[in-house]
């Protein structure tokens, strides 16, 4: 047993403060990130993630606090990806990446100031990599509360959300106000994307976002088995990650821990590769089916 | 401005410049915006373990464009190809954190191999960043036509015996070797944006894939050109100026588009026209 839990895991606060905030965040990311994924928006949703760092370096700047501007950064940068996006996925892709060129470079010049100006170093790695270990228990009221506006954005939109993310046309010939929902499927992803690069980096951040719903996807054709598998798979990927991370610190003499993202990364990546190998083995592609109804079979959305 | 190691700097953004306004042709063409995005964020990575190791920085960042490029390209025949660059790139991101963490890198070089140091260019970086974007350039003369036939009409490129996956190979690895030579010297972000903003504005100018490659060259020469000169001036990160000089040129671009055919936007813009 305590080879597996090493001393003080239970009982150490950071640990169940990550615990239960990367939990709240993989249920989000995974809940969100499973429309991203169907909506071959996962571009968009790893951009957001990096326009939200030029919005949360640029609060340090002006002395504000960083999650406002994540937050703010990402909705702003959704705004403007929905704006000049195009309808086709390949203009959408070229529009995406503007937005994320131009806002890296906001990125830049904000972290080149903060550092020039501020005393504040470390930004950059703290941002791109962030700690799951190192929460401020001040900012959980925060994640908890726009965590909260996220999953209620997505609950309320489910139903329309779904149709016009399987079939753009039949939810318009239904009368799904389809650029509306678009829209506020966007603010909710920024708003989780925001979110979560803040508290557990940037990569980390797209990682929960994409990974669980796609590797979902692939095992499964129903949508609410598939939500919840991926909800599953985001826990149990966090939570591992979490305890290897705590782990790692005995491991070896040097009491040096390995980074957290990359255990949840690795483990995310993993499982993805793992759930291609059915197919694999089974020789052949597997015939998709064919929509029926969005709520039974998401055939091909095969992720 | 034009002085000792100044001269390093315009030198080195001249290539590439050109370089990018090449590669990024097609990159819009084939709309491979995500990869080219993820290939030169992931080789980052590369860099921080070869400094871990005590290897040279660019053989870690050819290493790791390489593997990026070969694992997009056969796990993306499988999976969906956004889905596959997404994870791709976090694991990479995520192998990258884990050197870091090993090692005692300290902050401005992390800052620096992301957002770029064009103006801190050495003499002797110029012959390898030279050598290597003539081999990307060769790479992209030689592919030419059946590059450019497999990007527009992927069908029919198939039927005549152009091999949609064989295409994809090779483009992505002309992406990565294009990697491999910036990333040092400017940045991840530098390349991403030239790769995307003046290719797809000298595609909404004209139609013709010649002269459009050829825009976007002087599109991006431009804005390479402008931006070191601000940043000489102001001294503010050169990728800033990038990055939003790269912006203005789609934007003109769409403004010119708008214009030009000022009907609906959503129009499909036209396909070109194999030359």
């Amino acid at each position: 047993m305590h080879r597996i839990f090493e001393a003080g895991f239970f009982s150490s606060e950071p640990v169940r403060v990550a615990l239960w905030i990367g939990a709240l965040i993989a249920v989000v990311s995974a809940l969100v990130g499973m429309f991203t994924v169907m909506r071959g928006q996962s571009f968009g949703g790893h951009a957001l993630t990096d326009v939200s760092t030029a919005g949360g370096s640029g609060a340090l700047l002006i002395g504000m606090a960083p999650l406002a501007g994540f937050v703010a950064g990402g909705v702003l940068g959704a705004g403007v990806m929905e704006a000049i996006g195009v309808r086709r996925a390949r203009g959408r892709d070229l529009a995406t990446g503007i937005a994320l060129g131009a806002a890296t470079g906001f990125a830049a010049l904000f972290l080149y100031l903060d550092t020039t100006t501020g005393a504040t170093t470390g930004a950059s790695q703290q941002i791109l990599f962030g700690s799951i270990f190192v929460l401020q228990s001040s900012t959980i009221p925060y994640v908890i509360i726009f965590g909260g506006v996220a999953l209620c954005l997505i609950v309320f939109l489910y139903r329309p959300l779904l149709l016009s993310s399987v079939n753009d046309e039949m939810a318009r010939a239904r009368g799904v106000p389809v650029r509306t929902v678009g829209a506020l499927y966007m603010l909710a992803l920024a708003i989780a994307v925001g979110l979560s690069s803040l508290v557990i980096g940037t990569i980390l951040s797209t990682a929960l976002l994409i990974g669980p719903p796609a590797v979902a996807l692939r095992l499964t054709k129903q949508m609410r088995w598939a939500i919840v598998l991926a909800v599953l798979i985001g826990i149990g990927a966090t939570w591992l990650g979490v305890l290897l991370a705590y782990d790692s610190y005995y491991w070896g003499s040097a009491k040096n821990g390995w980074p957290v993202s990359f255990f949840i990364v690795a483990i995310v990546f993993v499982t993805y590769l793992a759930s291609g190998l059915p197919r694999v083995f089974s020789g052949k592609r597997q015939a998709v089916p064919e929509l029926v109804d969005p709520n039974l079979v998401v055939g091909h959305l095969d992720a | 401005m034009f002085t000792g190691f100044m001269m390093n700097a315009w030198t080195i953004a001249t290539i590439v410049a050109v370089v990018g306004g090449v590669v990024g042709f097609f990159v819009v063409l084939r709309g491979s915006a995500f990869t080219a995005h993820a290939i030169p964020k992931g080789a980052f990575a590369g860099a921080a373990g070869a400094n871990l190791v005590g290897l040279n920085t660019l053989l870690g960042l050819a290493v790791f464009s390489l593997l990026a490029a070969l694992g997009i390209g056969s796990l993306g025949r499988r999976g969906r190809h956004d889905v596959v660059t997404a994870l791709a790139l976090v694991m990479m991101l995520a192998l990258g954190a884990l050197f870091l963490s090993r090692s005692t890198e300290y902050e401005p070089e992390i800052f620096a191999l992301l957002f770029g140091e064009v103006l801190g260019v050495s003499t002797s970086e110029i012959l390898p960043v030279a050598l290597l974007g003539g081999l990307c350039l060769a790479g992209v003369a030689f592919l030419y036509r059946p590059l450019m036939y497999s990007s527009v009409v992927p069908e029919v490129a198939e039927a005549r015996g152009v091999s949609r996956n064989r295409m994809e190979m090779a483009f992505l690895v002309t992406i990565a070797i294009a990697t491999a030579m910036t990333v040092p010297v400017v940045g991840a972000l530098l390349i991403f944006s030239l790769m995307i903003g003046p290719p797809a504005a000298a595609r909404s100018f004209t139609d013709r894939p010649l002269f459009a490659i050829v825009l976007s060259v002087v599109l991006s020469l431009v804005t390479v050109w402008t931006a070191i000169a601000s940043s000489y001036l102001t001294n503010w990160p050169v990728g800033f100026f990038v990055g939003s000089f790269s912006a203005c040129c789609y934007g003109l671009g769409r403004a010119w588009a708008t214009w030009r055919q000022h009907r609906v936007v959503n129009k499909p813009a036209p396909e070109f026209i194999v030359a």
